[in-house]
């Protein structure tokens, strides 16, 4: 267990080193002028000059990265444009917000997933195809929507949850809990199908396999089999999905930060996107790789408890 | 220019599946409503009237107005071309690199493969989100750039799908031929390798298709690429989220849009799939083919049931008893007989074997005994006894109360008879405390006991272990312990030593025996194998297609066969070939349940047939005290009425 452990960490050092090279090294593709194509059509000269001096866009980019390297290394990602601050001073504070965001949703997609999965393993004909409207639903309907229409029904019309903005969790556990309600369950609502589907394949699959004959030859009872044997299964399955969908998942957790106003990581990366901010989204790059290669670290850790022999493979 | 006919025929063939025609004809409306938007919509898509907006759907706006009053439909008409646009970017250049990049590494492997699936695994674990929007910035929100670097991170993923599906492709004799015969890689990928994964590459282009979609107006919907008032399905998305509180209305036909352009989407690929499936197996040109129904009706051989077992070898104390027993599965060809009118008894202490080809109903025989047939059979005909109790009306809880306890069972491949996740110990503690209420500590003291029951040396240690971590014979040795947690009176053995080495399998019917002095267990032993059968049952009962042909003392059986296909089976058992000699064999196969013949199940392959044989159902006649057969030959001298 602990060697694949070791592999991903190392395998996190070229990752990270690839991901901030391609936020610098895509800059070479830029037609004309970077300075005025960041600053946008609007920008005034001096804006435009003012920016290229900020990104030192009058160097090469090569020594731009090698720059930016040599403090990374000492976590020092450098100042925001537009306010000054050191880059991971902001993000810092903002990390706890998407961490919620993410983790929140991935235990929850992960739970209702099963749970729904394992009963629409049971059911007949109306069931198999509401499972599988639901998965397409799942597939297409947009977590802005989603989030759209949460906020109206809970907020708008029952006034029972916040449509906007975080609570700390230092602050007050209840609020902040109540602030990542409707964001999680937009988030959560495509990752749930896709989970569940898995969950009821897999079930199928294993009821079939021939220990499952032998447990019930042997008398062992069906809950036994059900709730023991066939759900470690499944978690082993369902967990190794849930580590696939995790980029995906920041992506949609940038869209509904915006939505939700939640001071995350996203929607530092959306705001420095729409003001040239370069160093705040090499930032966030930073923060979002990290991010992957930790939450599936732990992912693995889970899946190599339930299997140990899919880590000694 | 194509010619109108098959124009026509192409058409009028996809116009007939729902599946395609229902989102072919919305993605089509889509298409024409968005670039036509010019000259179709009601409005331009600036046009403001503050004094309709927010109004719910009206003859004057169909989908209503947004918050400054402009018509909600002519903005979608208008939103959508771009929407069309960047979705072709993105998937076109996805395709474009990935299918050729898939094919060439799919059908070449070598180092290219090694390299390009590396690449792939780094590129596939960048948070995408994160380059769109730092390009977002760079390229002054060129919603084209976005996509261009949509399309290249999609790469990875469809360059697998394709390669993984040439790989299986190109193993394929046809392709592997044309492959030999000097084609180069890249004609064979087209001639050969393209048209069979068409299918699978549009179903994923779909696919493509809707995450561009999502992903595209989910960076509108947070005010990245398009600049409002300009309209963008996603900017609209975000317009309504602000005034929610007045009105829901406008979010919903833009959202919704999006989602049913989606779904639209991913029910076309799938379609497309099934219907170049379909062509490539040939099914759609020709008639439905109708399953052939089963070679004469099952319930004939039923009719004559022999419930009365007077013929049986005797068993005292009988522990099961299985009398005229038929197991009939329901299929599309109707009910199905799998094994016709079974009777056997097993004794306390006895060891009776089924033996007989692969087909012949030994497994489904036991799985009767146990109540475990599969999905769709059950026992039609005739009476299974445990205990002296009729089971034939058992629920679930009867049942479970029973198998363990009572009977017991173990099946042939060890490797795949124990759950792979859980420890030895975990497993055998499951068995012992399914059947008796005991404390942790003290179900690992049997766990042990059972262990050194089953002669494995070390048991502590084994009981730390995984199924993977041990050989097949010791798999099958803990196999025989979890059975025999419940103290059970009979065991059902399914050819539990034919997965594993000559030596085991003796030390195996060794142990079984061993097991069985000490405890008193009745064995049904289920084999192939004369020697397993030879060393371990007094009686055999030889089956051919779903019926027993002979049965008796397992010596008479095997020193002095009586029915055609015993001898025959007999004849061919590999170790009592003579050196130097070809290990005789039985010309023919087993006909499968519903295509038995009338008569003698065996006659088509039995060099001494004669008329007799074909005309009727035989029936098992009793020649001598010990001999049990169902053949008009034996049946000669001293028929007994049965």
């Amino acid at each position: 267990m602990w060697r694949t452990s070791g592999m991903r960490i190392v395998q996190a050092v070229p990752l990270l080193l690839f991901v901030s090279a391609l936020t610098f090294f895509l800059q070479l593709f830029v037609p004309g002028d970077a300075a005025r194509s960041i600053g946008g059509l609007n920008a005034s000269p001096q804006a435009v000059a003012a920016l290229r001096h900020r990104l030192h866009l009058d160097q090469p980019v090569w020594e731009r990265y090698w720059a930016w390297l040599k403090d990374a290394v000492h976590g020092d990602l450098g100042q925001s444009i537009s306010s000054n601050e050191s880059v991971s001073g902001a993000l810092n504070t903002r990390l706890g917000v998407t961490l919620s965001l993410v983790i929140a949703t991935t235990l929850l997609a992960l739970v209702v997933g099963v749970v729904l999965g394992m009963a629409g393993a049971r059911g007949g004909r109306a069931t198999r195809v509401t499972a599988d409207i639901a998965s397409i639903a799942g597939m297409t309907v947009p977590a802005f929507w989603v989030g759209l229409l949460g906020i109206w029904i809970f907020n708008t019309r029952w006034g029972l949850l916040p449509a906007n903005g975080y609570v700390f969790f230092g602050t007050s556990p209840g609020g902040w809990l109540r602030s990542l309600l409707l964001p999680v369950a937009a988030l959560a609502f495509a990752l749930v199908t896709v989970i569940a589907k898995q969950t009821r394949e897999q079930l199928a699959d294993v009821l079939s396999r021939d220990f499952v004959r032998n447990l019930r030859a042997n008398g062992v009872s069906e809950r036994s089999i059900l709730f023991k044997h066939a759900l470690r299964h499944v978690s082993v399955t369902v967990l190794t999905v849930a580590g696939n969908n995790l980029i995906g998942l920041l992506g949609a957790a940038v869209v509904v930060e915006e939505l939700f106003g939640l001071p995350g990581l996203g929607s530092a990366a959306v705001t420095a996107a729409s003001s040239g901010d370069i160093p705040v989204i090499q930032g966030v790059a930073v923060y979002f790789t990290l991010i992957v290669v930790g939450l599936n670290l732990l992912l693995d850790l889970a899946v190599g408890r339930l299997n140990p022999q899919a880590v000694a493979a | 220019m194509p010619d109108v006919s098959v124009l026509r025929r192409v058409l009028r063939r996809v116009l007939r599946r729902p599946r395609i025609a229902i989102p072919a004809v919305i993605l089509l409306l889509e298409l024409i409503a968005s670039f036509g938007a010019r000259w179709l919509a009601p409005y331009p898509p600036q046009q403001a009237d503050f004094t309709a907006a927010l109004a719910g759907p009206s003859a004057k706006h169909p989908l209503g107005t947004d918050r400054l009053g402009r018509d909600v439909l002519s903005r979608l008409m208008y939103g959508g071309a771009d929407t069309f646009r960047e979705i072709a970017i993105a998937v076109v250049i996805t395709l474009v690199v990935a299918v050729p990049l898939g094919l060439v590494i799919g059908l070449r492997r070598g180092p290219l493969d090694a390299v390009l699936m590396r690449t792939a695994d780094v590129v596939m674990s960048i948070p995408g989100i994160i380059l769109l929007l730092i390009v977002l910035a760079l390229f002054a929100q060129s919603m084209t750039a976005a996509m261009v670097v949509i399309g290249l991170l999609s790469v990875p993923g469809m360059m697998r799908v394709v390669r993984s599906a040439t790989l299986t492709v190109g193993r394929e004799t046809y392709v592997a031929a044309a492959r030999v015969s000097g084609l180069g890689t890249w004609r064979v990928a087209r001639r050969h390798v393209l048209p069979r994964i068409t299918g699978l590459i549009l179903v994923n282009a779909a696919l493509a298709c809707v995450g561009t979609l999502l992903i595209a107006s989910g960076i509108n919907a947070i005010g990245l690429g398009v600049k409002p008032p300009a309209p963008s399905w996603g900017g609209m998305m975000a317009d309504a989220s602000q005034t929610l509180n007045e009105s829901v209305w406008p979010a919903i036909p833009t959202g919704g849009l999006i989602a049913v352009t989606a779904a639209a989407l991913i029910v076309l690929g799938d379609g497309l799939r099934d219907m170049l499936a379909e062509r490539w197996s040939g099914a759609s040109a020709a008639a439905p083919a109708r399953r052939r129904r089963a070679s004469g009706p099952a319930v004939a051989a039923a009719a004559v049931p022999e419930s009365d077992d007077a013929w049986l070898p005797a068993e005292p104390n009988p522990v099961v008893r299985l009398t005229g027993v038929t197991v009939t599965a329901d299929t599309a060809a109707g009910a199905v007989d799998l094994i016709s009118d079974v009777s056997l008894t097993v004794g306390q202490g006895r060891t009776v074997g089924l033996v007989g080809e692969s087909g012949c109903g030994k497994s489904m025989t036991g799985l009767a005994l146990l109540g475990l047939l599969p999905n769709g059979a059950r026992v039609s005909l005739g009476t299974v006894e445990i205990d002296g109790v009729d089971v034939g009306s058992f629920d679930a809880v009867k049942w479970r109360a029973l198998r363990g306890g009572t009977i017991a069972f173990v099946s042939q491949e060890p490797m795949v008879a124990l759950d792979p996740l859980f420890t030895i110990g975990h497993l055998l503690r499951e068995a012992v405390r399914t059947h008796e209420k005991l404390s942790r500590r003290q179900a690992t003291l049997r766990a042990r006991e059972l262990l050194t029951q089953v002669q494995i040396p070390d048991p502590d240690r084994v009981l730390k272990l995984r199924p993977s971590q041990i050989s097949g014979g010791m798999a099958q040795r803990v196999s025989i312990a979890v059975a025999l947690a419940g103290r059970p009176r009979i065991l059902v053995a399914d050819e539990p030593t034919t997965a594993l080495d000559v030596t085991v399998q003796r030390e195996i019917v060794q142990l079984l025996r061993t097991i069985q002095r000490d405890t008193g267990m009745a064995l049904l032993m289920i084999s192939h194998d004369w020697d397993v059968i030879a060393e371990a049952c007094d009686t055999a009962l030889v089956m051919y297609a779903g019926q027993v042909v002979e049965a008796g003392p397992t010596d008479r059986v095997m020193t002095a066969p009586v029915h055609p296909y015993t001898r025959r089976l007999l004849a061919a058992n590999p170790r009592l070939a003579a050196v130097g000699e070809p290990i005789p064999t039985i010309p023919g196969t087993v006909p499968p349940p519903g295509q038995w013949p009338v008569g003698c199940h065996f006659a088509d392959r039995c060099p001494d047939r004669v008329d007799r044989c074909t005309q009727a159902p035989i029936a098992l006649t009793r020649p001598g005290d010990d001999v049990v057969a169902r053949c008009v030959l034996a049946g000669e001298e001293l028929e007994v009425s049965s």
